[in-house]
């Protein structure tokens, strides 16, 4: 079995899901699904469809990390009236749209 | 920590909601005990949760090395044997989480801020406190001091696991929890205040539990 | 003129609807199927999941996600949840959760995660236990749709007892191939012997790589970056291997 860092040998758990779960709370911000949108990291250079990202949603807010490099890509904090949204770690993000 | 279902995702920022939400019949969510005095917003639980916002760093103590940093670049290390040379204490504390969680009467062993900051020279009035895997949080420099601070490396009798910030984190019970940053590795001393990984992104520089102080603007 | 055309354009934005248990079934000693009337449900692709909101008589709220198991059906939408031991909403959710009681959910969410009837190409699927669910939706979808797409599900539980829709799944489903494997225990005289999910269990005639199957993996987070590396092995392209974890979460 491959050897993956972010397996948690002291709980057995990985603690992290995937870019799927900022489909909800994204879409309270973007119009148009967020987990297709394709993104480029600002560290290592690999891009991928937010779908990818490691999700670390145990934290006060949720956190998307490079699948490939672990740099913090996005940070999302909703609070009762508001939301932040961070997108320091990625170049762009380009969304597939209809005509 | 429980187990997954589904793909049941917990949005861990619970809230507290009022006007127009639907009440569940029959949902109580936790269960709360009013035996402690709660800050506003939270409940109380009796398991630990882990929060982490990446992947576990694993440092080992052989490398590990605390520095403050001065804001003239002046610059105070202790390896882990220099830490565990200093007098410890032992404070029994609550913890309060910003994801509205309260653990009560938690035992510590740690070195105050007091004994480490004791010989530094500076004139800074801002901490920027700095963990292995990048995270970082700040604080005003007085809430390091008077006893209100501690690096913390063992918890209930045993060292402190890695989950929950060990080999040592700082401990700064009296601030929302996410201001006690696990896996902690220096500590910069700052003229002007300097916002850390969650108070640049919506949570509040300060983070008074009992002033309910979770979000920028609260 | 646009905005009578497109009347309530920013009412698009995803917003709570509340929801009313209309049925109630088990699926298996620790899972139910949940049945919701959702006035106004806007209809949804095989894959998608939703977010509930469940709020107590004192105010305290929290959310989880679950993915739809249902394929469309007008307003109604069929959710499974697996009890999970300690659990603050699973239990409530599986046990409690009367007909006619309410909660409030937003969706559906997740365009990437999903099976549409116009993809032509094969199709592999691979559940780590509940990872089943939103596969389970693309399976119904392709049988309501009439579908021909090839069909190859891989089924990993830890026990015969914890399987999902098992007859459902045992019913003829012409192009539908079913693999069952269990970690921890076997039904008896099951071929294979009880153990984890392994090479030889993806590559059996049904989909190899060079049929280009789009392979659907979703289970715990383990299972799945097991599963998608074991595919890369395999020679399935990485671009072809779509993904959906499900991590340490408080069921």
């Amino acid at each position: 079995m491959a050897h993956h860092p972010d397996h948690d040998p002291g709980t057995g758990q990985y603690a992290y899901e995937d870019g799927n779960a900022l489909a909800g709370p994204l879409s309270e911000i973007l119009t148009v699904d967020p987990t297709s949108a394709l993104g480029r990291c600002t560290g290592c250079g690999s891009r991928w469809p937010l779908a990818h990202l490691h999700v670390y949603a145990q934290a006060p807010g949720y956190v998307g990390r490079c699948p490939d490099c672990d740099q913090v890509i996005l940070r999302l904090v909703r609070s009762p009236d508001k939301a932040w949204l961070d997108l320091r770690g990625t170049v762009a993000l380009t969304f597939r749209l209809g005509p | 920590m429980r187990h997954v279902v589904n793909n049941g995702k917990e949005c861990t920022f619970g809230e507290r909601r009022h006007g127009m939400a639907i009440v569940s019949r029959g949902f109580r969510g936790r269960p709360g005990d009013t035996h402690h005095k709660l800050p506003p917003g939270q409940y109380e639980t009796t398991d630990f949760p882990v929060l982490s916002a990446g992947p576990t760093p694993r440092v080992d103590r052989d490398g590990w090395e605390l520095t403050v940093r001065t804001e003239t670049g002046a610059r105070h290390s202790w390896n882990w044997a220099q830490l565990m040379a200093l007098p410890s204490q032992t404070p029994t504390v609550d913890l309060h989480c910003v994801t509205k969680w309260s653990k009560f009467a938690t035992e510590w062993q740690g070195v105050s801020l007091d004994v480490l900051l004791e010989d530094v020279e500076t004139a800074a009035e801002f901490a920027l406190v700095h963990s292995y895997g990048g995270y970082t949080t700040n604080l005003p420099l007085e809430d390091l001091l008077d006893g209100q601070a501690w690096i913390a490396y063992r918890h209930d009798g045993e060292d402190l696991a890695p989950e929950h910030g060990g080999p040592a984190r700082l401990l700064v019970p009296h601030l929302y929890l996410w201001k006690s940053a696990k896996w902690v590795r220096g500590i910069q001393l700052l003229l002007e205040d300097e916002p850390g990984f969650w108070e640049s992104a919506g949570y509040h520089d300060y983070g008074d539990p009992w002033r309910e102080q979770r979000y920028q603007g609260d | 003129m646009a905005r009578a055309a497109v009347p309530g354009r920013l009412g698009d934005r995803l917003r709570w609807k509340t929801a009313r248990l209309a049925d109630r079934r088990p699926e298996s000693p620790a899972a139910h199927t949940l049945v919701f009337d959702v006035p106004g449900w806007p209809g949804h692709l095989a894959g998608q999941h939703i977010d509930v909101r469940l709020t107590a008589e004192d105010g305290y709220s929290t959310q989880r996600s679950y993915s739809l198991a249902s394929a469309p059906d007008g307003e109604r939408i069929e959710l499974t949840v697996q009890r999970v031991t300690d659990g603050e909403v699973s239990p409530y959710l599986a046990d409690e959760l009367a007909v006619g009681d309410l909660l409030e959910l937003r969706g559906p969410v997740g365009g990437w995660f999903v099976w549409r009837p116009e993809q032509k190409e094969p199709v592999l699927l691979v559940a780590g236990g509940s990872g089943l669910v939103p596969l389970m939706a693309m399976i119904r979808v392709r049988r309501a749709v009439g579908s021909r797409t090839p069909f190859r599900l891989v089924y990993s539980v830890r026990a015969p007892e914890d399987r999902l829709y098992v007859t459902e799944l045992s019913r003829d489903d012409p192009g539908l191939d079913r693999t069952f494997l269990y970690t921890r225990s076997t039904p008896p005289q099951w071929p294979r012997p009880a153990g984890r999910l392994t090479a030889a269990d993806l590559t059996p005639a049904g989909s190899p790589p060079d049929l280009e199957p789009t392979c659907y993996v979703c289970g715990p987070t383990g299972f799945v970056e097991t599963a998608a590396d074991l595919l890369v092995a395999l020679g399935h392209a990485p671009d072809r291997i779509r993904t959906e974890r499900f991590g340490p979460s408080g069921g």
